[in-house]
């Protein structure tokens, strides 16, 4: 029987990554009921075949990098990633695009780069991103809310569209995407983009059958349901509060700065706010650990960032939502705010400028 | 006319750009042969003459002027990478035929066998071995590059390189190295 | 930023506190050990005393093995005032001053006085200083230096140098927070002797004239506030103060930042924000030594964890074992699955390596845990970058960054993030949701910088005295030369008087050859190439004439030797032949005495048996380095014999190694059964050992190039004046052996003769010597 050695602190509280990861999976509940609600299952089928192909991506590239497979199952970021990817993909789209997507980002994203901890983009952002720009329209074909669709949607039906292209009753996916009037149907951003290239004012556009009260139908729920999820994992103190914080009051300066100087053309801050993946991206998408910056101040400007990116992408660029892009943009800034963030030490004064300065003077 | 304006204006130039080298070489002079410090610099200084150089600053000149890099067992992997840093080339592993990397050692007199023959004191290059003559030498532990360099020449053998003892101050906190001794159990 | 006196006092007296960033809220286990009395425990069989147990230097021990001490006697001195000395914790005897395993966390063994005990427990003479206040600060101080105190707390910095601060001290803080989880020996401590604490303030107060007092205790501590607050109610300098309970709220630079929101400055002391900080527990051992003239010889430990039945807080001597703490407190080995014990808390005390490692005086605790208290740490995972351990970190560093480069080994990225400001708190390590032993890779980075700022400093060092000595070389070089080249100047001139012989001329030629080649020496080195030719051949023709001198000299003192002047003589040879043959004769005649000296002693046994049992010894080790000597040549004659048959002068030299070696061999064996040698000549056989070992490298070294030989040459000069002087010390010796007086007279002849041949072998050899440097 020998003493055994070890290194203090050997007290350690007990919360582990696999932990944290599930935690926020946990925290996404919410948002992903208010998705089934509006959208049907198709969420739940993609994140079925996402989950499915990330963990086989994630152990086969393990086993091939010869490290311990279980463990890093075990940790369960394959199975996080999976889940932010599959939200994020329209839920009527084809099978293999969460199939691609899984790949590219578990393989190409995450595991090219060294694994968990060492990407320097957040691998469902990156996949969707990649997703986006290779199958445009598959990627765009965001269904109806369920209210305002004619057709009775099951599981079942979600499964066979996933699978096949068409329902069990064997509607295509351009037919359960128009309306009674037969035209297709856009998502509230979409359309507000297109109506405004038309010509109508912001007020107009907002006045068609998908809007209510000037929020986009079931998506202004589903980003309330996110916002419980991640409010919860503010409680939890699984995330800090200044990222999504930064991304919300990055959005709201923006937008109401441009609302306030011509409200015809420019949506209303509470608009944006509540649009497309927002909360989400606020809370669980940018608070990403691996790819976020690590300081207070670096994580405040690091969200404010990403608000302002969604913003400008929404407003003028050519993709009618931003999230990712503006994640990964920000995503590729982080080392660069972390350096120049770095709070000052204890018992240092205006460190972080002497510090630079030391550091510039030695190159 | 148009061939002149040419060769007017290159000549110009010529001129401005002559006069700015002339002035960057003047106010951007390099003093001495700043490599050649920085080498020594990295250098271990045991200048125990492995490389095959009389010393440490004549090894650090030979680099300077392309020799290679990995001969410097005392300094190891990380003198390499060091070295290879300043001279902007690839580390490569240490030549073996120069010796290997060991650990740090000091030289250690068995003061009852030396017969003060002062053989050793001058094959130090530190001058870091005391005695006279006739008279019993030591080595003074401190400065002490563990060179190696006097063990050839004594003869009769009473110089042994015993390798320094890792104190509490000197311990790098490896956890397992340490020989743990059994308790009873009750 | 920096707040003034009085807001710090109103604040105070408000209970308005500050906070410091960070911290974590382990689960404190404190009801565990403090809810018993602090008990007494049995003394140990033996106690192990490390000389330092403090941070400063050990000092000298001024006791012997053997030695019986009395219970509070000092047992280490030193002037240095970093030094603080240990005592004998109990009366007994020194059993052992020996290196014995440490209550650090490398375990490395230090020296450590043992005592085994008579457990009569009797008392030295106590000094106590009862009206301290009567006394120059100073007494006081000295007393408390050499009460052996050192803070308590953990750190353990000698006391008497906080007590002395240059700068005015505005806060005097007693620390009583303890936030490390588990311990409670401050807590038991203030319970039960909060008057003791007091008295001990009061000292601290007369030493340091604060502004204020404030006794800093945790607020899960609420009895022992109430103590405190009962004990200091007289007094409206002091201020009992409950703070939040956050850990590490007891540390240093935390309880400063709490109580004054003052920053201790980057590599300052807290007395740069006017601030000084004791332990309660230092407090309670000043009392003790100035008011009882108790040093610090016990002091209490908290023995927890689950692994044990009687858990608590006890008085346990310094030097106790922590094995006699396992077996009083009923320690059960199976609840752990590796035994683990724990010194210091959970969050920074470290593993012992071995149970007998003692109590030094910064022990605070002995935690013994079960494997499902303190899970043992889990396999690392990849750092995900979740800055929980920044968020935690109450130095505002970034854990993160720092363990990314101390891994990668890029230490000045590392300590451009401050590694050094890391206080090891281990909040970092406790909220890691990868389990990486973060502190720990810190520890090792900042152990690493260390001995690289360490070894680079040597290299300096090494560099300097390396260029010192070939400065000194190049020196002496030219010095030589100058000498040389006046020694010739002056047979010139004298030269030019006499008239000119044959021998005359060559000399002449010679002298003007070494003024020139001393005057184009001088010149740039370019330029010395064209002369060289002319002075090479004067040069050449100078030393055949010499060699043909020096050889006939030969001749006439020695027959032996003498069929060598017919080999072909290359002026390289010739050198070696003439020095190889006076160290062959040395060698003889070194015979001749031993056997002179046998004849002697084996007359008279008694008087050299006398003399001899010190000399018998030395002679072994002669014997045994002579034999060294010997396999180390044996090696080098063979590759030499091949060379031998090539040179002639060489082979010469080998008969003369060889003919000193049956003398050696005659000894080696039995050594003590001749009878012993005279002093003088153990000491001619090792020189003898050594010239042949010598000759037999010469010999290889002549194949190599001319430099290194003229150096070998160079370096000859010192054999013959050390047969000279030998020859001189031999004779005390042997006049003081009784023996007939023909015997010394002959030998007194000899060593005339011998010494005779030697200076001219050492003149020779210096001869042959300087030109052969020329000549290089």
């Amino acid at each position: 029987m020998m003493l055994s050695l070890s290194s203090s602190p050997h007290l350690k509280r007990q919360r582990n990554t696999g932990q944290v990861m599930r935690l926020v999976m946990y925290a996404a509940i919410p948002g992903l009921i208010a998705q089934t609600w509006f959208f049907g299952f198709g969420a739940l089928v993609h994140f079925a075949v996402a989950a499915a192909t990330c963990i086989a991506t994630e152990a086969l590239i393990v086993e091939l990098r010869k490290r311990d497979v279980e463990r890093t199952i075990k940790d369960s970021s394959a199975l996080l990633t999976a889940l932010l990817l599959a939200v994020s993909i329209p839920p009527y789209a084809p099978w293999w695009l969460t199939v691609i997507g899984s790949v590219f980002a578990i393989a190409i994203v995450k595991q090219l780069y060294g694994g968990l901890g060492n990407n320097p983009f957040n691998p469902a952002m990156a996949a969707y991103v990649m997703l986006l720009i290779s199958f445009p329209v598959q990627m765009t074909n965001w269904a109806p809310v369920a209210s305002l669709s004619q057709y009775e949607e099951s599981a079942l039906d979600s499964a066979s569209i996933v699978f096949t292209g068409y329902n069990v009753e064997g509607y295509s996916i351009e037919q359960l995407r128009s309306d009674v009037d037969g035209h297709t149907m856009a998502t509230p951003l979409d359309h507000l983009k297109t109506a405004l290239t038309t010509g109508e004012t912001s007020e107009e556009a907002l006045q068609a059958p998908i809007y209510s009260n000037g929020l986009g139908q079931g998506w202004f729920w589903i980003n309330m349901a996110y916002l419980f999820g991640g409010l919860l994992l503010l409680r939890l103190k699984v995330i800090n509060w200044h990222i999504p914080v930064g991304v919300i009051v990055g959005t709201f300066a923006i937008s109401g700065f441009f609302h306030l100087i011509d409200g015809s053309v420019y949506a209303s801050p509470l608009f944006h706010l509540f649009s497309g993946g927002l909360m989400f991206g606020a809370f669980f998408i940018a608070t990403d650990p691996v790819s976020a910056s690590t300081t207070d101040k670096g994580r405040l400007l690091f969200g404010a960032g990403i608000g302002l990116w969604i913003y400008i992408i929404r407003t003028w660029g050519g993709y009618p939502d931003a999230v990712a892009f503006a994640v990964l943009i920000m995503n590729m800034g982080v080392p660069l705010i972390d350096y120049y963030t770095r709070p000052r030490t204890y018992g240092h004064r205006s460190e972080h400028k002497s510090a630079i300065k030391r550091a510039e003077d030695r190159d | 006319m148009t061939l002149l304006i040419a060769l007017i204006a290159v000549a110009i130039l010529a001129l401005i750009f002559g006069l700015i080298l002339g002035y960057a070489s003047i106010k951007f002079k390099v003093e001495g042969d700043p490599l050649v410090e920085q080498l020594d610099h990295v250098l271990p200084q045991t200048q125990c003459g492995q490389c095959g150089y009389p010393g440490c600053r004549p090894y650090a000149e030979a680099i300077a002027n392309g020799d290679e890099i990995n001969k410097c067992p005392p300094g190891g992997e990380a003198t390499i990478k060091k070295i290879a840093d300043i001279m902007g080339v690839e580390p490569k592993p240490l030549d073996a035929a120069h010796g290997q990397e060991d650990i740090k050692k000091v030289a250690f007199i068995r003061e009852d066998e030396c017969i003060g023959c002062t053989k050793c004191i001058q094959a130090c290059p530190v001058d870091a071995i005391l005695g006279a003559a006739k008279q019993m030498h030591t080595i003074i532990k401190d400065e002490c590059t563990g060179c190696d360099l006097c063990v050839e020449p004594c003869p009769v053998d009473c110089i042994d390189m015993v390798p320094v003892e890792t104190t509490s101050k000197t311990w790098k906190w490896q956890l397992d190295a340490i020989p743990v001794k059994q308790v009873e159990t009750q | 930023m920096y707040n003034e006196f009085k807001t710090i006092i109103d604040r105070i007296k408000q209970g308005k506190l500050w906070r410091f960033r960070g911290g974590v809220h382990p689960d404190g286990r404190k009801s565990l050990s403090n809810t018993h009395e602090i008990a007494d425990i049995a003394i140990p069989n033996r106690l192990y005393l490390p000389l330092k147990q403090h941070i400063g230097v050990e000092g000298v021990v001024s006791v012997a093995v053997g030695d019986h001490v009395l219970k509070g006697q000092k047992l280490t001195k030193s002037s240095n005032p970093f030094f603080v000395p240990v005592h004998a914790p109990t009366s007994g005897k020194i059993v052992g001053i020996e290196k014995h395993v440490s209550a650090h966390p490398s375990g490395i063994p230090e020296q450590t006085i043992i005592i085994e005990p008579d457990k009569k427990d009797t008392w030295a003479e106590l000094k106590p200083l009862k009206n301290y206040d009567a006394f120059p600060k100073i007494k006081v101080l000295e007393t408390i230096c050499q009460a052996g105190i050192a803070g308590m707390g953990g750190a353990g910095f000698p006391t008497h140098l906080k007590a002395s601060p240059k700068k005015g001290v505005e806060f005097l803080i007693i620390n009583g927070v303890e936030c490390e989880p588990y311990i409670t020996a401050d807590d038991r401590l203030m319970r039960e002797h909060a008057n003791q604490i007091r008295q001990g303030i009061d000292i601290l107060a007369y030493l340091l004239s604060p502004q204020h007092i404030v006794i800093a205790i945790e607020d899960n501590k609420p009895e022992a506030v109430q103590a405190l607050t009962e004990a200091c109610s007289d007094s409206a300098d002091i201020s009992v103060c409950e703070i939040p309970t956050r850990y590490p709220a007891g540390g240093e630079k935390q309880l400063i930042q709490v109580l004054t929101n003052r920053e201790v400055p980057h590599n300052g002391l807290p007395i740069d924000v006017g601030v000084i900080m004791q332990n309660v527990g230092t407090c309670f051992a000043i009392a003790d030594a100035v008011l009882a003239g108790i040093p610090l010889i016990r002091r209490v430990v908290t023995i927890t964890g689950e692994a044990i039945d009687r858990a608590g807080n006890a008085w346990v001597l310094l030097g106790t074992p922590i094995s006699h703490l396992m077996s009083q407190a009923e320690y059960h080995a199976k609840r752990q699955s590796q035994q683990r014990m724990i010194m210091g808390g959970p969050m920074m005390g470290y593993t012992v390596a071995s149970a007998d490692v003692p109590v030094i005086k910064t022990t605070n605790c002995i935690l013994v845990p079960t494997d499902k208290e303190m899970p043992p740490m889990g396999e690392e995972q990849p750092c995900i970058r979740c800055s929980a351990c920044a968020d935690a970190c109450p130095a505002h560093l970034l854990p993160q960054q720092l363990y990314w480069h101390g891994k990668a080994k890029e230490y000045d990225k590392a300590q451009e993030y401050n590694l050094f400001d890391c206080i090891e708190c281990g909040a970092c390590a406790f909220v890691c949701p990868s389990e990486i032993p973060l502190v720990h890779y810190y520890r090792q980075a900042k152990a690493d910088i260390r001995i690289q700022q360490e070894e680079a400093d040597k290299a300096e060092k090494a560099r300097e005295r390396f260029e010192a000595r070939k400065a000194r070389l190049k020196r002496e070089q030219e010095e030589r030369e100058e000498k040389h080249r006046k020694a010739a100047e002056a047979r010139r001139q004298a030269m030019d008087k006499t008239d000119s012989d044959a021998k005359d001329k060559i000399a002449a030629a010679l002298a003007r050859v070494k003024a020139k080649q001393s005057g184009s020496q001088e010149e740039a080195p370019k330029t010395a190439n064209k002369p060289n030719d002319k002075v090479a051949a004067a040069i050449a023709r100078a030393k055949a004439k010499k060699q043909a001198a020096s050889e006939s000299e030969a001749n006439v003192s020695n027959t032996q030797n003498g069929g060598e002047s017919n080999q072909p003589p290359s002026t390289n040879d010739k050198v070696a032949a003439a020095i190889a043959r006076a160290k062959a004769k040395k060698a003889q005649r070194a015979e001749q005495e031993n056997t002179s000296i046998d004849t002697n002693t084996s007359d008279e046994p008694q008087t050299s048996n006398t003399a001899s049992d010190t000399q018998t010894e030395k002679q072994d080790r002669i014997a045994q380095a002579i034999a060294r000597a010997k396999a180390k040549k044996a090696a080098k004659q063979q590759f030499e014999r091949a060379e031998n048959k090539s040179s002639s002068g060489s082979s010469t030299e080998g008969q003369g190694a060889e003919a000193s070696m049956p003398v050696i061999k005659d000894e080696v064996p039995q050594p003590t059964d001749t009878a012993p040698l005279s002093e003088s000549e153990a000491r001619k056989q090792r020189v003898a050992a050594a010239i042949a070992k010598a000759k037999a490298k010469k010999a290889k070294a002549k194949e190599k190039q001319a430099l290194k030989q003229a150096d070998n040459l160079k370096q000859e000069p010192d054999s013959p004046a050390v047969s000279i002087e030998n020859d001189i010390n031999q004779q005390p010796s042997a006049e003081s052996a009784p023996a007939d007086p023909e015997t010394i007279k002959k030998q007194k002849v000899a060593a005339a003769v011998a010494r005779a041949k030697a200076r001219k072998a050492a003149k020779d050899a210096e001869k042959l010597n300087e030109q052969n440097t020329k000549d290089s």
